[in-house]
């Protein structure tokens, strides 16, 4: 547990991806099994202890420290879990060892509601503030430590010197604390056996288009829809939802796991239904889904209430299909992976699965001009994809492209500015900035309307980090307000509304187009024109 | 014979002694100033007369000028020394005695007697051994009038030998980057350097050029720190496996850029609470204060046993509580400007 706790605070204070990376690495080739394999599950949030919560731990304060002196506390530090590990009063002398994260992960585990209050104290007894603070994290799940699922199987990846794609790929069918997956990584063993376990396949990936042109015969158009992409596989008749990262999202969408009627696996965007996302010609057949900003109400949830799943359900808009019934069609091309798919529709339920149409032009020009017309469909663009690709994972050049729509662009004016991390650390590298809520010339004012941290080279960033330091108003932390003297040409994808933002909008992908050094502020664009955009 | 106690007089900008018409650590110029220390949130220029160490005296003349001529050769503040266990006579019969605080060099407690009652102002202190200055003296009084910087039950720092051994062991680990610790130019800085040279580090240690004169001021009084460089007379090889020290707002100032691979590290008490330093982007926190942790502050109130506590700058609502518990009389003042700066 103490190597376990020294890596959790040296993560903390950790901002460099780089070294996140060789700091798991390091733990994972030092530490014993099955020590690092629920240490991994830790990191990636798959631990769950039903008995114990924050409020366990915030009632076993109650009973050691003043509850006037413990809400002050938690007020100052912030977090329930950090405050307990400091308050806990030490114990005179240290009963037994430190425990191993095995034995952490074991007792905690053989918690229920009624033995928890009695059993975790003696556990907290055994441990310094760092060893506590990493109990009740590990105990209560979110670490939020900025390590996602990615970054973990990276770290493993890079700690045993294999494919990341193929952790990627046994991942899923495993469980914590992963014995095979570290038998075949760390020991040379034979690769894990996950031929009968749902598991994630890590997606074929497009490039931007950008300045190619591809001729209409090689490539096939089909719409990129405003969802999310994910896959959904179904093994031996138990199904698993994985989102493009590779995480386990079947508990957010269960009406999506039992509908499929074979063995498969399959690759679409999910969408829930509503009237916004239709396709320009044929309304009827992919008519039906709703804007992301529906769908984003749904994301990220533990649990589905039955109200949510009867207003906003999802199905899966179909592209292409990997597995079918024990055949796997990676290796074929394109257009024989499609027309399996195409037969494959008829035996799919039409209430959660429709097909991703394609898009037929005549030639090049034909396709731009389509595409011009998509933007009022809350249509990200088409994806153009070679017709003899096998699917492989990952980027592989000249194979898929993604061809978005031209962004939207707003002006707006620089308010407040905060430092990067890693390289930019010392750089003020990430712009807050807002639309006038009328007219500026008879007293208007600005609301934030989005931020962004991109689309800028390194002599901007000097240019635009100087500016910041020069004309700071105030300091807030590691922000900055500024005077209102800078305009930037902002690129977006779209815009929705949101109870969040005090305009009342978010963005989607914000990103500098152009930094307008010539503009006057009071040319920037209004509030209104923005919440014209919307498309909601 | 007036009300216990109406003769000493807390108002926002510092404590007043009525009857000698005299301030203590007053955060405006005034004709007669008692100062604690030297730091900015206690000590200022531009008092007719200031009383104070003769430590805290030459601090100020480097930081305001304080008791040194103006260029038509008058001297427009004057510094009157009292050393530690000193006692002079105010105007109003009010006697002050200057008491070792333990907090920087120079830093005093104030003892206050008038009338047969005793007031005890801290300003700020601690009680862990520090090479840079006089240990804190426990003195009896009626009145004790103590900081509270660190006044909740979280704060417990840790014995500073094991923070010195977290910033030697990131440079053993990092022999081709440096260390770059953020440090308080006035006391922190100087007892950081004090205790690497005690824990056996002996390479030279760069300085940003805002900590030279304050070093040299601390060797002039005593106090060893060992061979000191500028950053700015060096190239970064030159510095790479060494130690830098700067005040906290250089740590993510461009100035930083010069500076081979820099590990940023803060020393402070805000250290202890990991949003602290991750707000200020510190990879390598190191938890060394110059106040009382909680332990010290009840252990001091305890020791002291006053009949009256009062509370300034700081979170005083929690040791209110606290004395609440114990049944001890206790108010909070709101005194106004006095926080910790980069503790």
């Amino acid at each position: 547990m103490e190597e376990f706790a020294a890596l959790l605070d040296t993560l903390v204070y950790t901002t460099s991806r780089n070294r996140k990376l060789a700091l798991i690495a390091d733990y994972l080739r030092e530490t014993p099994d099955p020590d690092r394999g629920w240490a991994l599950a830790a990191l990636t949030g798959e631990l769950d202890f039903p008995a114990v919560k924050s409020s366990t731990i915030r009632n076993l304060m109650k009973d050691r420290v003043d509850p006037v002196l413990w809400t002050l506390s938690r007020d100052f530090v912030g977090d329930t879990a950090e405050t307990a590990s400091l308050l806990w009063p030490e114990p005179e002398r240290r009963e037994g060892n430190v425990p191993s994260v095995s034995q952490v992960v074991e007792m905690l585990g053989a918690l229920n509601r009624n033995t928890a209050p009695k059993e975790l104290p003696a556990l907290l007894d055994r441990l310094d503030a760092n060893g506590r603070f990493a109990l009740i994290k590990l105990a209560t799940g979110g670490m939020r430590i900025g390590i996602s699922a990615r970054l973990a199987k990276t770290a493993f990846a890079q700690a045993f010197d294999v494919s990341v794609d193929e952790v990627e790929e046994y991942w899923h069918a495993l469980q914590a604390p992963y014995p095979e997956l570290f038998a075949w990584g760390a020991d040379g063993g034979d690769p894990p056996d996950v031929s009968n376990r749902p598991r994630f396949r890590p997606f074929m990936l497009a490039h931007p288009l950008e300045d190619t042109e591809v001729d209409v015969a090689d490539y096939a158009a089909e719409w990129k829809w405003d969802g999310i992409r994910i896959q959904l596989v179904r093994v031996g008749g138990e199904s698993r939802l994985y989102s493009r990262s590779g995480d386990d999202i079947s508990a957010t969408f269960p009406e999506l796991l039992d509908v499929l009627p074979m063995d498969a696996v399959v690759d679409g965007e999910l969408l829930v239904r509503g009237a916004q996302q239709g396709g320009p010609e044929n309304e009827k057949t992919q008519g039906g889904a709703a804007s992301f900003n529906a769908l984003q109400q749904r994301l990220g949830r533990k649990t589905v209430s039955k109200k949510m799943l009867a207003e906003a359900p999802a199905f899966v808009r179909l592209y292409d299909v990997l597995i079918v019934e024990g055949e796997d069609l990676r290796e074929q091309a394109w257009t024989t992976r499609r027309a399996a798919l195409e037969a494959l529709m008829p035996r799919l339920p039409d209430t959660h699965f429709d097909l991703s149409s394609l898009v037929d032009a005549r030639d090049f020009e034909h396709l731009a001009e389509i595409r011009e017309g998509a933007r009022d469909d809350a249509i990200e663009g088409l994806m153009l994809k070679r017709r003899d690709s096998p699917y492989i994972a990952g980027r592989k050049v000249g194979l898929w492209y993604k061809w978005k729509r031209d962004p939207l662009l707003i002006d707006a004016v620089l308010m407040y500015a905060q430092r990067g991390s890693g390289k930019r650390s010392s750089f003020y590298s990430d712009y807050t900035f807002g639309c006038w809520d009328g007219d500026p010339d008879t007293g208007a004012e600005l609301l934030p309307v989005g931020k962004a941290y991109s689309g800028f080279t390194d002599a901007e960033l000097k240019k635009l980090d100087r500016l910041v330091r020069q004309t700071t108003l105030n300091r807030f932390g590691p922000v900055r307000e500024v005077e209102r003297t800078l305009v930037f040409e902002v690129a977006f994808d779209s815009v929705h509304t949101s109870k969040r933002h005090k305009s009342g909008l978010a963005m989607r992908f914000p990103r500098i187009h152009r930094i307008r050094w010539d503009k006057p502020v009071h040319e920037a664009d209004r509030i209104e024109s923005l919440r014209a955009l919307i498309r909601d | 014979m007036s009300a216990p106690f109406s003769w000493i007089r807390p108002e926002p900008w510092g404590v007043h002694i009525v009857p000698a018409d005299c301030w203590v650590d007053p955060g405006k110029a005034v004709d007669r100033a008692l100062v604690t220390h030297g730091h900015a949130d206690h000590a200022r220029g531009g008092h007719g007369e200031t009383y104070a160490t003769p430590e805290t005296l030459a601090i100020m003349a480097l930081r305001y000028r304080t008791g040194l001529a103006d260029e038509s050769g008058e001297i427009p503040t004057k510094a009157i020394p009292v050393e530690h266990g000193e006692t002079i006579r105010l105007p109003g019969d009010v006697d002050a005695t200057y008491i070792p605080a333990g907090h920087v060099l120079g830093s005093a407690q104030i003892l206050l007697e008038h009338a047969g009652e005793r007031v005890v102002i801290t300003g700020d202190y601690k009680r862990r051994p520090d090479p840079t200055c006089a240990p804190f003296r426990v003195t009896p009084c009626d009145i004790f009038i103590t900081e509270a910087t660190f006044g909740l039950p979280v704060f417990t720092h840790p014995p500073i030998e094991d923070e010195i051994a977290k910033l030697t062991k990131a440079l053993t680990d990092n022999p081709d980057k440096s260390v770059l610790v953020g440090a308080y130019a006035l006391g922190k800085a100087q007892r950081v350097i004090a205790e690497l040279r005690a824990a056996g580090h002996h390479d030279p240690i760069y300085l940003h050029g805002a900590m030279e004169k304050m070093c040299r001021l601390y060797e002039e009084h005593g106090v060893q720190l060992g061979e000191l460089r500028l950053v700015s007379d060096h190239t970064k090889d030159e510095m790479r496996g060494s130690i830098i020290v700067a005040p906290p707002s250089a740590l993510n100032d461009r100035w930083s850029r010069r500076l081979p691979e820099p590990i940023t590290a803060m020393a402070s008490g805000w250290m202890l609470v990991r949003g602290r330093a991750r707000q200020r982007g510190v990879e390598l926190p190191l938890v060394i204060s110059d106040h009382a942790d909680w332990n010290e502050l009840t252990r001091t109130i305890d020791e002291v046993d006053p009949q009256e506590v009062w509370i300034t700058h700081g979170r005083e609502e929690a040791l209110l509580r606290w004395c609440e518990l114990g049944q001890r009389k206790a108010r909070a003042l709101a005194l106004v400007g006095r926080e910790d700066e980069d503790d």
